[in-house]
């Protein structure tokens, strides 16, 4: 895989003496799907403009299919296309204009049909001639979308795509999402929603305080970090383990009414059947058997605590 | 130079000027009309000639100023203010465009509405007086001059503004009162003395004068010292606007 934005070392300061980056490093793979995932004020917007040319780096380098941002900023801003967090349109233009709009301000010559397609594509097409300020919220984002790829960019960021929006439409945005990708599209969506970034990332990127924490495939991630646990509600409560199950390291809770057993999900054996039969041999009675995955949620959790 | 941008952007602000036509163009045309019927007919009959030119063909390059003006400024200052407003200049300052385009599309579209304004305007003047123009070239030159220049100084204004009311505050306390006392409606040496020499340091007089004289051959002051004012009133909105452009001032953080 090649990098088709590097970011290097890039910092951002504002004119109040905020450092909303502090020496960010990133390195984006053609053709993936990156989630960049963190609090609200986390620096998550400023790197995504910054990238972008909205925003004057203080420090560092961002170079986007080799190109820099700053000396060859035509030719980097011509490969990207921003869909903004908050809904940015001008309300008194039609669908069709505001994207063919977007199309000729990014130096394309026009192209009505590729517009149409690409209104197509997203479900516009039955409000290409409807005024912008008359759809609804869901319609409005996706109009954003087609705006930013009108230019036929080759990279496309999604600041917080899905903010607001409703369980059936964020579901609907990730199909487009991975329509988006099929068709070679490099994606890297910000996002504070865990369970957004689990369904849809390849890799994810966690930053907090204007610093990347992480950076993983997110398969890699779960695997190394995901542990499940095997909680086991006993009839009997214990005062402590018997000798016998000492190996499995049982955390005992719950005034000796549960004895929980962490194991790693990608063992080849869990150890779970010897451990059933280890329990009831040392005369323990089982009310109740629970397992428990670690979730992204757990994994980001703890890595922003532990960056607090 | 990304020229599709710049045709873009002049093509989105030209579709909205004629999308709103009764507050583009019927409304300068109406008003102007008023003015020719109230300062032409009502009180220029009573009024003798003016520098040797009867006193309503002397207000029309006066009025054509007041509207080419306010239309210039306020069209700019509007077209660059509004993507501010609504949010999405991001799509400007994220495209692959210079500043300097950014200005000729907005500028551009500005200069040339308030130039059609200016036209229809004098258009209409032909139905209520009796008008020839002197020097038609130097007549354009200055009516196209000035339209780039108010549009500059209105780019500018759209740029510097944080509301709508900062947006109307320079249109209306600033060029208005200069325009109206600029001799728009009279001649500079129709003023008792002292008045003569305050009113030399108003710059829309150097501009109207020049106008003037582009029709009818007779200035407050030298054509020369008019087309140097108006020259180094352009210069000085282009200064601001390279000063804007190398520290994205109110624009890029």
């Amino acid at each position: 895989m090649t990098s088709i934005v590097s970011v290097q070392n890039l910092r951002k300061a504002y004119a109040t003496g905020f450092e909303a980056l502090k020496g960010v490093n990133l390195e984006i793979e053609e053709g993936e799907i990156l989630a960049l995932l963190g609090p609200n004020g986390a620096g998550k917007t400023t790197l995504i403009s910054t990238i972008c040319g909205i925003t004057v780096p203080t420090g560092g380098t961002v170079t986007v299919g080799g190109y820099d941002t700053i000396t060859d900023f035509r030719a980097t801003r011509s490969l990207i296309g921003l869909v903004p967090q908050e809904i940015h349109l001008e309300p008194f233009e039609t669908v069709f204009n505001t994207v063919s709009f977007s199309r000729g301000l990014f130096g394309k010559s026009r192209d009505d049909a590729y517009v149409d397609k690409i209104l197509n594509q997203l479900s516009l097409g039955d409000k290409r001639n409807s005024r912008v300020m008359t759809l609804s919220g869901g319609m409005k984002r996706r109009v954003l979308i087609a705006k930013a790829l009108a230019h036929e960019p080759r990279i496309l960021f999604l600041d917080e795509p899905t903010a607001g929006v409703d369980v059936e439409l964020r579901k609907d945005m990730w199909s487009v999402v991975a329509d988006l990708k099929a068709s070679g599209v490099t994606i890297i969506l910000t996002t504070h929603y865990i369970e957004e970034a689990e369904a849809i990332a390849d890799r994810v990127g966690v930053i907090n305080g204007g610093q990347i924490l992480l950076v993983q495939d997110k398969a890699e991630m779960m695997a190394q970090m995901g542990k499940k646990q095997l909680r086991i509600t006993l009839a009997d409560p214990v005062t402590s383990v018997p000798d016998t199950l000492a190996a499995y390291r049982l955390d005992v809770s719950d005034e000796g009414d549960v004895l929980t057993y962490t194991y790693d999900t990608k063992g080849e054996r869990t150890g779970i059947t010897k451990l059933l039969n280890d329990v009831a041999a040392a005369g323990l009675v089982l009310s109740d058997l629970q397992t428990q995955q670690s979730s992204l949620e757990d994994i980001f959790v703890g890595l922003v605590k532990e960056s607090a | 130079m990304n020229v599709h941008a710049v045709k873009t952007i002049y093509r989105a602000e030209m579709k909205r000027f004629f999308r709103t036509i009764a507050q583009s163009i019927i409304s300068p045309v109406l008003s102007t009309s008023l003015y020719f019927i109230v300062f032409g007919a009502a009180i220029g009959s009573r009024i003798d000639e003016v520098e040797g030119v009867p006193y309503g063909a002397f207000i029309v390059p006066g009025l054509i100023m007041l509207s080419v003006m306010t239309q210039a400024t306020t069209n700019a200052s509007f077209g660059i203010y509004f993507p501010k407003f609504t949010g999405t200049i991001f799509e400007l300052l994220s495209a692959p465009v210079s500043f300097l385009e950014i200005v000729a599309g907005y500028v551009g579209a500005a200069a040339s509405k308030a130039m059609f304004i200016g036209v229809i305007i004098l258009i209409t003047a032909f139905f209520f007086v009796d008008l020839q123009i002197a020097h038609p070239i130097a007549m354009i030159a200055f009516l196209t001059l000035t339209c780039i220049s108010f549009a500059l100084l209105g780019f500018i204004i759209g740029i510097w503004a944080g509301n709508f009311e900062q947006l109307q505050l320079i249109p209306l306390l600033v060029i208005t009162p200069l325009v109206f006392l600029g001799g728009s409606f009279y001649s500079v040496s129709m003023l008792p003395g002292i008045w003569q020499t305050i009113a030399m340091f108003n710059p829309v007089v150097y501009l109207i004068s020049g106008f003037r004289w582009a029709f009818f051959g007779v200035a407050d002051v030298d054509i020369g010292v008019s087309l140097a004012a108006i020259t180094l009133f352009t210069v000085v909105c282009l200064g601001i606007i390279g000063w804007i452009f190398r520290t994205g001032w109110r624009i890029r953080q």
